[in-house]
């Protein structure tokens, strides 16, 4: 155990706040980029894991265990958020034939 | 130390694939092959509970329930039109502004470089975590199990399908 601890402990914390903040942008593009609903849905899920990856590096950082409890609480909305959002999305399907987000436009004013 | 480098390349190469690749089910595959290298990320930390919940709860029932809706939803090619060439163009450069925008606001915090020491060896392990989370947070964990069983009648109630049409106003 003491040898993968080790292996960290050379990283700079900034290197862990890059990764994350580049991943969440990616995620970012793809909400912006894509019209299939469920990829988007897939970049909201991308961007929740690089904050719960940087929640967990500050954790260790500071040796503080709430970090890693605010991680599992996010995961579970992050399940319940998914459970809800598909059955959203199979019922637009089955409404519209399509999971293309521009036909949602009826509740545009 | 390179052991970090070369996964976070990977995280990076495949979290790109995700939202470039044309075929969703090839999407989703990424997306599991990210969410792998993120657990590789916690047992680097040695976060051992949040590195088997991660492995256990997103790769194997949220993208599950992903291949599910895929199955469920007839998908073909050209389902997906797309989008004119500057709304795409004017997606990567917002988010390439967000993107530099957050690495620029780390370039002010220059006291934070130094490395992540990890100080206490069994910090990310269960019988840690559950002390704190049975200690500290009882009522969000309660509060998040009421959370899930809406979800789940929450999920239920929208994709059954109705019985007869309800009268439309």
């Amino acid at each position: 155990m003491n040898s993968v601890a080790n292996t960290i402990q050379a990283v700079p914390l900034n290197h862990y706040i890059l990764l994350s903040a580049l991943i969440f942008s990616i995620g970012v593009m793809g909400v912006l980029l894509r019209r299939n609903a469920i990829i988007i849905f897939m970049s909201v899920e991308l961007m929740l894991n690089s904050v719960n990856l940087l929640l967990t590096a500050f954790s260790v950082y500071r040796g503080d265990a709430a970090g890693q409890v605010f991680v599992f609480f996010i995961m579970a909305l992050a399940a319940a958020e998914v459970a809800v959002g598909l059955a959203i999305i199979v019922m637009i399907y089955r409404n519209t034939n399509s999971i293309d987000i521009n036909v949602l436009n009826r509740l545009k004013w | 130390m390179s052991t970090f480098y070369f996964i976070a390349f990977l995280s990076i190469f495949f979290s790109i694939l995700v939202i470039s690749a044309k075929n969703p089910v090839h999407s989703i595959l990424y997306l599991i092959l990210t969410f792998f290298t993120f657990t590789i990320h916690y047992i680097l930390m040695n976060a051992q509970f949040l590195a088997v919940v991660n492995f256990i709860v997103y790769m194997g029932a949220i993208l599950v329930l992903f291949l599910y809706t895929l199955m469920l939803i007839n998908l073909n090619k050209e389902s997906e039109p797309v989008k004119p060439f500057m709304v795409k163009l004017a997606a990567v450069f917002g988010a390439g502004i967000l993107a530099v925008a957050l690495v620029s606001s780390l370039k002010v915090l220059t006291h934070t470089s130094d490395p992540v020491v990890l100080k206490n060896p069994n910090l990310g392990l269960v019988k840690n975590l559950g002390k704190v989370l049975f200690n500290e947070f009882l009522l969000p964990f309660e509060v998040s199990s009421v959370l899930l069983l809406s979800a789940m009648v929450g999920a239920v109630l929208l994709a059954t399908k109705e019985k007869e049409p309800k009268p439309t106003i």
